[in-house]
């Protein structure tokens, strides 16, 4: 007998606008503890506003988003929507991390300093034990010795690994990648290739918006194929790559293999 | 009159000089930030306000600013200022019309901040207040340290306006010495202090623009 499947995202029927485009359409989505999703699609398919409109840097116009069960923003009976009140808000957003496309880094602060400041003043938890923790993830991102280096100090790769490790600082339940390796070089995309593997082991629970199908064929439990603002088609890495059913999705994938 | 009794004469006026530069900075400075957060204020009325403020500010002559603040209440209000009130209309006025050029070189640098460094804070969880006082502003600093230099030094200039009121600073002083003396040598004494300490503003501000090196964007 399995344990009911927890779901730590849920967004149902999902709509979004910017002016008279619509961006995202009816778009349905859960992700269970411990499961590891790619996005995938053509620009302008949606899937860059989906992760925004999961982690609140844009707000839905419909539809309604779930973290742990819990509404975040759902449809009034009067068909309005509604948001939670800017404290639960806040509360919500330690649900989650978010790793940028082009890093984010606080130029101005240290790499330390990156990792350490939200723990320490906005969880406002212990230094000591925040400092010993941001230790052991600079390790484990291979970032030994880069302390008090400045983020303009590292290589792209480098920085997009102190990223990750600051979204890690805060503990999140679930972690999303919006394009990580798309601001980097050929050649440094695996080492942030290694680093989401290294988590997606550790079980933990990733959405990852790329346009690497290798990368999302490796990693990734199951894949999400958006096409204009909707999810085309779903399925487990293999099944998906390997034996494509919609059009779309077989002419998406010729496209990246010339 | 002995040199020393000129030098002791342009001394005081120095020191007034240095009085207005500095507390013009002192209350320029940071009602400049409050000037350019009601510039980019969501509420339309204030927004508009300030625009106007601002434009008066920078369209008008510093010089006419003065007689203005310094006339006004007796003109407009029919109150009598005490004497001293000379040296209070130069600091309202001179504050008035920097606080204007401060906001406007604030405002540049808050708005060139890419988005992206609020949308990872606030991600972060980061307040409104967190993001600005530890991320966005110390950034904004550096960016403008260079305008700031600009207007800063103007300033040191600009102390000489405070003539018209009778301000018995550097310029005042100097032009009386001359007039009772029949030479130019009080002049050429406050051409030497008015560009020796723009050196120092300049040299000062070349350090705090070192100290912001440690990193670049």
């Amino acid at each position: 007998m399995s344990s009911p499947e927890h779901n730590i995202l849920r967004i149902t029927n999902a709509r979004k606008s910017f002016g008279d485009t619509e961006v995202l359409r009816d778009i349905s989505l859960s992700v269970n503890a411990g499961e590891v999703v790619a996005v995938i699609g053509p620009s302008g398919s949606g899937k860059s506003t989906l992760l925004r409109c999961a982690t609140l840097l844009e707000r839905l116009d419909s539809g309604s988003l779930c973290y742990d069960g819990e509404p975040v923003a759902q449809l009034d009976e009067h068909g309005c929507m509604v948001y939670a009140s800017a404290k639960a808000l806040q509360a919500i957003r330690m649900k989650f991390g978010l790793v940028f496309q082009d890093f984010n880094l606080f130029p101005h602060f240290s790499v330390m300093r990156n990792i350490t400041d939200p723990p320490i003043n906005v969880q406002k938890r212990n230094k000591q034990e925040v400092y010993e923790e941001a230790q052991a993830l600079l390790k484990k991102m291979g970032l030994q010795g880069k302390e008090d280096a400045m983020p303009c100090e590292l290589s792209g790769g480098q920085q997009q690994r102190v990223s990750i490790a600051r979204a890690l600082a805060l503990n999140p339940e679930i972690l999303y990648f919006d394009e990580p390796t798309s601001a980097l070089d050929p050649e440094l995309t695996g080492e942030i290739l290694r680093v989401i593997r290294a988590l997606a082991a550790e079980r933990m629970t990733m959405v990852i918006v790329t346009h690497e199908m290798n990368f999302a064929r490796e990693v990734a439990d199951r894949i999400i194929f958006m096409d204009e603002g909707y999810i085309v088609e779903q399925g487990s890495a293999k099944t998906l790559v390997d034996n494509p059913q919609h059009e779309r999705l077989k002419a998406f994938l010729n496209k990246l293999e010339t | 009159m002995e040199l020393s009794t000129i030098i002791e004469l342009l001394g005081t006026g120095a020191i007034t000089s240095v009085q207005i530069f500095l507390f013009t900075l002192v209350g320029a400075l940071p009602l400049g930030l409050l000037v350019s957060f009601g510039r980019m204020s969501k509420l339309l009325v204030l927004r508009w306000f300030v625009r106007l403020y601002i434009s008066l500010m920078r369209g008008t002559p510093l010089i006419l600013q003065l007689f203005i603040v310094y006339f006004g209440p007796y003109y407009v209000l029919g109150i009598q200022m005490g004497a001293d009130y000379r040296f209070t209309a130069t600091l309202i006025a001179f504050i008035l019309n920097y606080a204007a050029y401060f906001s406007e070189i604030y405002r540049s640098g808050i708005e060139s901040m890419p988005r992206g460094q609020y949308e990872a804070a606030t991600v972060l969880g980061y307040s409104r207040t967190q993001t600005f006082v530890r991320i966005i502003f110390p950034q904004v600093v550096k960016r403008i340290i260079p305008p700031m230099t600009n207007e800063t030094i103007t300033l040191v200039k600009d102390t000489a306006l405070a003539f018209t009121l009778g301000v018995a600073e550097m310029f005042t002083q100097a032009r009386a010495i001359v007039a009772s003396q029949g030479n130019l040598i009080a002049f050429l004494i406050a051409g030497i202090f008015y560009y020796g300490f723009n050196a120092v503003v300049a040299f000062i501000m070349e350090r705090v623009e070192k100290a912001f090196a440690y990193y670049h964007e």
